[in-house]
């Protein structure tokens, strides 16, 4: 015998909404509350290391995209590449994190940003001087976990932070 | 013995309208329709907010809470952007009727509370026939409503308001004849000596009739559960599908201000109107009221829409069965003249006579569809 018939389901519904309206909702306000993401995340944008960077170009054979472009020229004196151009159109990224993955000499890294939305596709192009690692410029953990270990650990519930009502 | 009848005739007076509180006729007037308004007006404020506050808790979101402090302003706020939004209206609409639409549906809802009372006599007609009033003028909105589906020349809004037409006229029987239960028992067509007479709230003398009352009356004004006339994954938006600007906020309005009709008159009829302990009568009127409306949202968060097959079984198979059986047993019982006294067996013999009647029918008697094994 159900009794889903007989009324019990409704009651059972309307239990259920009002735990959720004594409960604490589950949204976070994102411009004031930010959730920590993840310590391996894939980034939009890529951060560069240009004392490591012998130009050999891996990264931008690499890119499924050939959203990478790199030119070099030749140093005669200290007999090594000068890179002279490192761009990235991030507008043609897929994320796919190849390119991290390839650096044979642990230059590149993905950035620990998440909010990389521009207002012209033109500003999408990240130059040399924008892919430096800086404070604000963190490295993403992504493919090194010495890296990973250094970021704060992901906040999945809002419980974790102070909350605006 | 003519003199006894005129005393016992004086007494009732007495003690059912007390003398006019502003005094005078005009005044008298002035006084309430001014309250009326700004009752309607405020209340429609709040019970916005409620709903959205409330319905976003319950969906695990925070609702509106930008505008002013807790997003109390938001109301406000999106009056102030309905306004300065643009009025288009139709090429092929009929101008006039299109025109006309909103004020017809927002009327009824505002001169419903002509009968409701406040406090003791505070209401601005104390009609004899108070909740025949109700009945009778709380139909007109759906002229407003049909008005709107047609005048767009829009085949949306018509089916919207077809559907809006199909709910009230099937919602109306059971809706009456929960209604006359009620009186039954009060023994009286005023609202205000209807709350006079309820001792005991009736919704304990009645809790079938109650819910009777609460679904049709959901229907009635078309909120969820029952939106099908305004049932956005189907028909855009119903009857007000055209509507832009000032027009449409009328008929925003109108929604949450029968709402709070609705409620109104559950309060007065089922839940002892303004009657209550230590608060003024008029503060335990609006508590009533607002709790009457979270119910409300309550159910609209919990229940999915019902399709128009469905609504329309619900209506004539269910609810109709049901509000004949309920005046049947009132009317035994007020035949039978149940003892004052006993008012206390008489609230568990009728919750239990709910029970079982609601198990025995949706057991044994309410369908789904006609053709089909199971639906």
């Amino acid at each position: 015998m159900k009794f889903e018939r007989y009324g019990i389901g409704i009651a059972k519904g309307l239990t259920v909404t009002i735990r959720h309206l004594l409960r604490h909702p589950t949204v976070n306000q994102y411009p004031e509350q930010r959730l920590n993401i993840s310590r391996r995340f894939r980034g939009n944008e890529l951060v560069w290391n240009q004392e490591k960077c012998t130009g050999c170009g891996t990264c931008a054979k690499t890119c499924p995209q050939g959203a990478i472009e790199i030119v070099t020229s030749t140093d005669m004196t200290e007999n090594k590449y000068v890179v002279e151009k490192y761009e990235v159109d991030t507008g043609y990224c897929i994320n796919c994190g190849l390119c991290v993955e390839s650096c044979p000499y642990e230059a590149l890294y993905f950035s620990h940003a998440f909010e990389c939305a521009r207002y012209r596709r033109g500003e999408l192009v990240q130059g040399k001087e924008d892919m430096l690692e800086t404070p604000e410029r963190k490295v993403s953990g992504y493919f090194y976990p010495d890296k990973a270990a250094k970021l704060p650990k992901q906040t999945l519930l809002v419980e974790k932070i102070t909350e605006k009502r | 013995m003519a003199t006894a009848e005129l005393d016992i005739y004086h007494l009732v007076k007495l003690q059912a309208v007390p003398p006019d509180w502003p005094g005078g006729f005009w005044w008298h007037w002035l006084f309430f329709t001014v309250v009326i308004i700004g009752f309607v007006l405020t209340m429609v404020m709040g019970v916005i907010y409620i709903e959205r506050r409330g319905m976003g808790r319950m969906q695990s979101r925070l609702g509106p809470n930008r505008t002013g402090p807790f997003g109390l302003l938001q109301p406000v706020a999106d009056a102030i952007k309905v306004l300065l939004k643009e009025n288009i209206v139709p090429t092929a609409a009929d101008k006039l009727v299109h025109w006309l639409a909103p004020v017809v549906a927002f009327a009824p809802a505002l001169m419903l509370f002509a009968v409701i009372p406040f406090q003791n006599g505070a209401l601005l007609a104390d009609l004899n026939i108070g909740i025949l009033y109700v009945v009778a003028i709380s139909s007109v909105s759906t002229m407003g409503i049909f008005m709107a589906g047609w005048g767009s020349s829009n085949k949306y809004s018509l089916l919207g308001a077809m559907r809006n037409v199909a709910a009230v006229v099937s919602y109306e029987i059971p809706l009456v004849l929960a209604i006359v239960g009620v009186v039954l028992i009060s023994g009286s067509l005023s609202l205000n000596q209807m709350v006079v007479a309820q001792d005991i709230p009736f919704i304990l003398l009645q809790p079938l009739g109650f819910l009777l009352f609460f679904a049709a009356g959901c229907a009635e004004i078309n909120r969820s559960p029952f939106d099908l006339m305004e049932a956005d994954s189907e028909i855009v938006a119903g009857f007000h599908t055209e509507y832009s600007g000032m027009k449409f906020a009328m008929f925003y309005l109108v929604e949450y201000a029968e709402a709070v009709a609705i409620s109104a008159v559950i309060t007065t009829l089922f839940l002892g109107g303004w009657r209550g302990p230590l608060l003024p009568p008029w503060l335990w009127f609006v508590v009533k009221v607002l709790l009457v409306f979270f119910a409300m949202v309550w159910t609209r968060t919990t229940l999915p829409r019902i399709r128009i097959d469905q609504l329309m079984a619900f209506a004539w198979k269910f609810l109709f069965p049901m509000a004949l059986l309920n005046l049947f047993i009132t009317a035994l019982q007020v035949l039978a003249d149940w003892p004052a006294e006993l008012a206390w067996a008489m609230i568990i013999v009728n919750i239990a006579v709910m029970a079982i009647i609601i198990l025995i029918w949706s057991k044994f008697f309410f369908r789904l569809g006609g053709g089909r094994i199971e639906v």
